[in-house]
């Protein structure tokens, strides 16, 4: 993965210009979420495709889910599951990041972050059954 | 050498199809269709024993009197189909694993374009020419 400090710069400016430009008269506030998660989604969509180039074939839903909590989560944030560190407005890209992932997989879901207790974050994934 | 190179999405609708001598392009394009079958018959559980394996690699498919067919299928579920002729010193197993290996190293860099919506058609200069050396060559 490329520096992390870039990242976090880019990812800063991204959420500042997108609320700007909602500023400049456009759409309300629910938009730009919705923007930045679908950056995330589609980041999360080419980042699978790449990390999925050289690992074996998955067999069932198991196997997506326990790569996504391993392998994806420690590459994309370097931490282990179980704790990370986020702010609130910044969820959205990384919500998109994680519903792109699971997307290429194959699995539809809906995925929300709460933060009850800073600096934890958590993520609900709600996957539709086909 | 590869006659016909096709990368179909996880909807089994072509995403890009290419085949060597202009004639036969219908004959092409009903070939990797027909192929699709074979593919999900060996991604299935059914097919676990034979090919499986845990590969992305499907191997040979089905062989006919003129050409041979080879399948590979990515973790997202996109299938990459090749149609080999025959005729010419047949292409060992690692030659068509190495040309599958370069098709997903340049799914991989399409698919990381931003500029690149997946689902449509692969228009990428840099994959046409990827293809066109592995038709031409079939190295």
């Amino acid at each position: 993965m490329a520096d992390e400090a870039l990242f976090l710069l880019l990812h800063n400016e991204m959420v500042t210009g997108v609320y700007k430009s909602a500023d400049q008269g456009e759409v309300e506030n629910g938009r730009c979420i919705t923007k930045l998660e679908n950056m995330g989604f589609r980041v999360g969509q080419g980042l699978i495709e790449r990390f999925t180039k050289d690992t074996a074939r998955f067999k069932d839903e198991l196997d997506i889910m326990k790569f996504i909590c391993k392998d994806f989560w420690t590459t994309v944030f370097k931490k282990q599951i179980d704790n990370l560190r986020t702010n609130h407005q910044y969820l959205a890209f990384t919500c998109g990041l994680i519903r792109g992932g699971l997307s290429n997989l194959g699995i539809k879901s809906i995925v929300t972050a709460e933060v009850s207790a800073m600096p934890a974050c958590k993520f609900q994934v709600m996957i539709q059954k086909m | 050498m590869a006659v016909c190179i096709a990368v179909i999405a996880k909807e089994n609708y072509p995403l890009y199809i290419r085949s060597i001598p202009a004639e036969h392009e219908l004959k092409f394009h009903y070939t990797v269709h027909t192929s699709l079958d074979v593919v999900d018959e060996k991604v299935s559980a059914m097919g676990k024993a034979l090919v499986d394996q845990r590969e992305l690699y499907l191997g040979l498919l089905y062989p006919t009197e003129d050409y041979k067919v080879y399948g590979y299928v990515t973790n997202s579920k996109v299938k990459f189909v090749m149609v080999v002729d025959s005729s010419n010193t047949a292409l060992r197993d690692n030659e068509i694993r190495s040309m599958f290996r370069k098709l997903h190293n340049s799914y991989t860099d399409v698919m990381c374009n931003p500029f690149y919506n997946p689902g449509d058609r692969i228009h990428s200069r840099a994959f046409d020419n990827m293809v066109t050396s592995m038709m031409v060559q079939g190295c």
